[in-house]
């Protein structure tokens, strides 16, 4: 018993007392160790998939992708989806130049729009509003953004409107109330002391800001930011309508028809050609490459950063 | 031309106005963003409903090539309440118990490597699912469907549900892989309301001579049961908007039937199927209406959801 009494904020219950089940019925205790099995079975199901996910996208991905090695990354999608051979250039293209203009849409816009909330609105009746209605828009599905878009600028714009500046418009509209909910958090977790201080030294409120809070909270902000462009480089439902179908690479957001991994594997997932569905495999195993690297580069510019305000 | 300290301060007033509106604005974009959805939308479904009229909801009909084309959503709207249904019933128990496991039994070591197994199930983008469901999972499945139809097609209820199989892309593949998505966003918002219960109860349960699974069903689940339906729902409104996972594994052929192992189709994936096809304006209002009515749909189980949810963090909060 001392062994409760010596921790007790201890998350998990004491474990004196849950192994104690002396003068527990037997089946009381059946119920119980049927129910802690079934929970461990539950982790058991979702292992299971999730291996499996891995087990295939890694295995059959990993053959195409280095069975022709630097071709992969190298030479544009074949025309016809019934040609085997390599060549995922422009997808892994689009989807760095559609995610990275999204995020320079989505992060300052968002990042203003979490700082309204938590050093400005607070409280008031506005501020309430924004935040319900920003959960709101972060169960918006991702294919309405894409018909929105495709409703409000590539139809005024007729086929130039097809280009990777539309999709990343729409990624945008995805991106936005998550990088709003996971900064306004971090914001929340600067100690008001921090601002106290600025404010002492004379410092405005946009100073104070821009200087002490926003640098202070940035590791928090990145990660969150990182989610973000995560979930938007695997979408492709918003794309389906805005980026139209290119198999040449092509760097320019704003003139152009473009493609993106998630489209390919979307197209050639589709097809019933071995051939495509090879490449399909080796896309999503560059799509989930990708997404890694940004994940580790990010965690490491966010620690970096956080040393720097540390120091 | 010295400045006086009244000049600085106004023209800092200045700076900081402008700043405060900036922000102001950003947080205004998301209204305006809800706001535009909701209006070019609706705007452009109209052609539809002026065609069609209301009977777009309850034609079951879906010919839009044909002479005399009908566009009829009801077999949609059905298709996406059943995969959705599908994906509730079987996720929400694995979810619960993964949460319940991670936070109650599991040791303490083994916690961060269980929270991080089921972020990466979220990081799985959806066509990767989509991909391995169409290509990996619905050949396999076919056989299954078929053995669960020899042993319940001839019981009341199950037998209807588990009619005859024909192929492996159906309503129940596309439940299966929607369920798999939402896991991870049910069991990280249960796990968030589950940890918030005062350790004061578990103890109290303990003390009073509870196995673990009474103080599970005594403290925790009482305390957690609100905000827990808030991420069942929050689970709902995605498992009803995931778009290319079920796209590419209900089997695309719109069908009103309670066989689960049937080919189904349903409002987002019709939408990306046959955009590419659908050249006249008629077809795009149609697939634009359902848009707007999953649009509609969404928007009222997040209503829900974030009510539910907020109100219940609200009252935990004071409780602790």
């Amino acid at each position: 018993m001392t062994a409760v009494l010596e921790t007790p904020p201890a998350p998990s219950p004491s474990e004196a007392l849950l192994a104690d089940l002396a003068g527990v019925s037997g089946r009381r205790k059946l119920k119980n160790l049927v129910m802690t099995i079934l929970m461990g079975a539950s982790l058991v199901v979702i292992l299971i998939v999730i291996v499996l996910v891995l087990v295939t996208v890694i295995g059959k991905g990993w053959s195409i992708v280095a069975s022709s090695f630097p071709d992969w990354f190298t030479t544009d999608i074949p025309l016809s989806p019934r040609r085997p051979g390599p060549g995922m250039k422009a997808a892994i293209i689009g989807t760095i130049v559609t995610t990275v203009t999204a995020t320079a849409i989505a992060v300052p816009l968002g990042i203003a729009g979490a700082v309204y909330l938590n050093e400005y609105g607070k409280q008031n009746v506005f501020a309430r509003i924004l935040r319900f209605f920003t959960s709101v828009m972060a169960g918006v599905p991702s294919i309405v953004m894409g018909l929105f878009i495709y409703v409000f600028w590539v139809v005024p714009r007729g086929t130039d409107g097809l280009n990777g500046f539309s999709g990343a418009l729409a990624l945008a509209c995805l991106m936005l109330p998550i990088i709003v909910r996971s900064t306004e958090e971090m914001l929340k977790l600067v100690p008001q002391n921090l601002r106290d201080a600025s404010y002492a030294l004379g410092a405005t409120s946009s100073r104070t800001t821009l200087t002490v809070v926003i640098p202070k909270a940035s590791p928090g902000i990145i990660s969150g930011a990182l989610l973000a462009i995560a979930r938007a480089a695997g979408e492709t439902a918003p794309l389906i309508f805005t980026i139209g179908a290119a198999k040449a690479s092509n760097w320019n957001p704003f003139s152009g028809t473009n493609t993106s991994l998630s489209l390919q594997i979307y197209a050639n997932a589709k097809e019933s050609f071995a051939n495509a569905n090879e490449r399909a495999w080796g896309s999503a195993l560059t799509l989930i490459t990708l997404a890694v690297l940004f994940t580790i580069a990010a965690r490491i510019l966010s620690a970096r950063i956080s040393r720097g305000s540390a120091s | 031309m010295a400045l006086t300290i009244s000049d600085l301060r106004s023209k800092r007033q200045v700076g900081d106005r402008v700043f405060r509106s900036a922000t102001l604005a950003g947080g205004a974009a998301i209204l305006l963003i809800l706001a535009l959805i909701a209006y070019t939308i609706t705007n452009k479904s109209t052609l539809i409903f002026r065609t069609a009229g209301l009977d777009f909801f309850t034609e079951k009909r879906w010919a839009p090539s044909a002479d005399k084309p009908v566009f009829g959503a009801l077999s949609f709207i059905f298709g996406t309440a059943v995969t959705a249904t599908i994906a509730i019933v079987l996720a929400v128990p694995v979810s619960l118990g993964l949460a319940l496991f991670t936070t109650q039994v599991a040791p303490k070591w083994l916690k961060k490597p269980l929270v991080a197994l089921t972020d990466m199930v979220a990081v799985v983008p959806s066509v990767v699912f989509g991909l391995w469901g169409i290509i990996y999972l619905a050949p396999k499945l076919i056989g299954f469907f078929k053995n669960m139809h020899n042993w319940f097609g001839d019981w009341p209820i199950l037998g209807s549900l588990f009619g005859k199989a024909s192929a492996g892309r159906t309503f129940m593949t596309a439940g299966l892989i929607l369920a798999v998505m939402i896991t991870p966003i049910i069991t990280s918002i249960a796990r968030e309301v589950i940890e918030t219960t005062p350790q004061t109860d578990c103890d109290g349960a303990l003390a009073l001579g509870a196995t673990r699974w009474e103080m599970i069903t005594g403290a925790v689940i009482p305390h957690s049961a609100g905000g827990t339906v808030g991420g069942v729902m929050l689970g709902l409104g995605r498992a009803m908007g995931e778009t290319i996972a079920a796209a590419l594994v209900i089997g695309s052929s719109p069908t009103i039937t309670a066989n689960l192992f049937s080919a189904g189709d349903s409002l987002p994936s019709v939408i990306a199927f046959q955009w590419g096809e659908a050249t006249s304006a008629e077809k795009r209002s149609a697939l634009i209406a359902m848009g707007l009515t999953l649009f509609v749909l969404t928007l009222l189980v997040n209503f829900a959801a974030t009510a539910v949810v907020s109100r219940a963090m609200r009252r935990m909060q004071g409780a602790s």
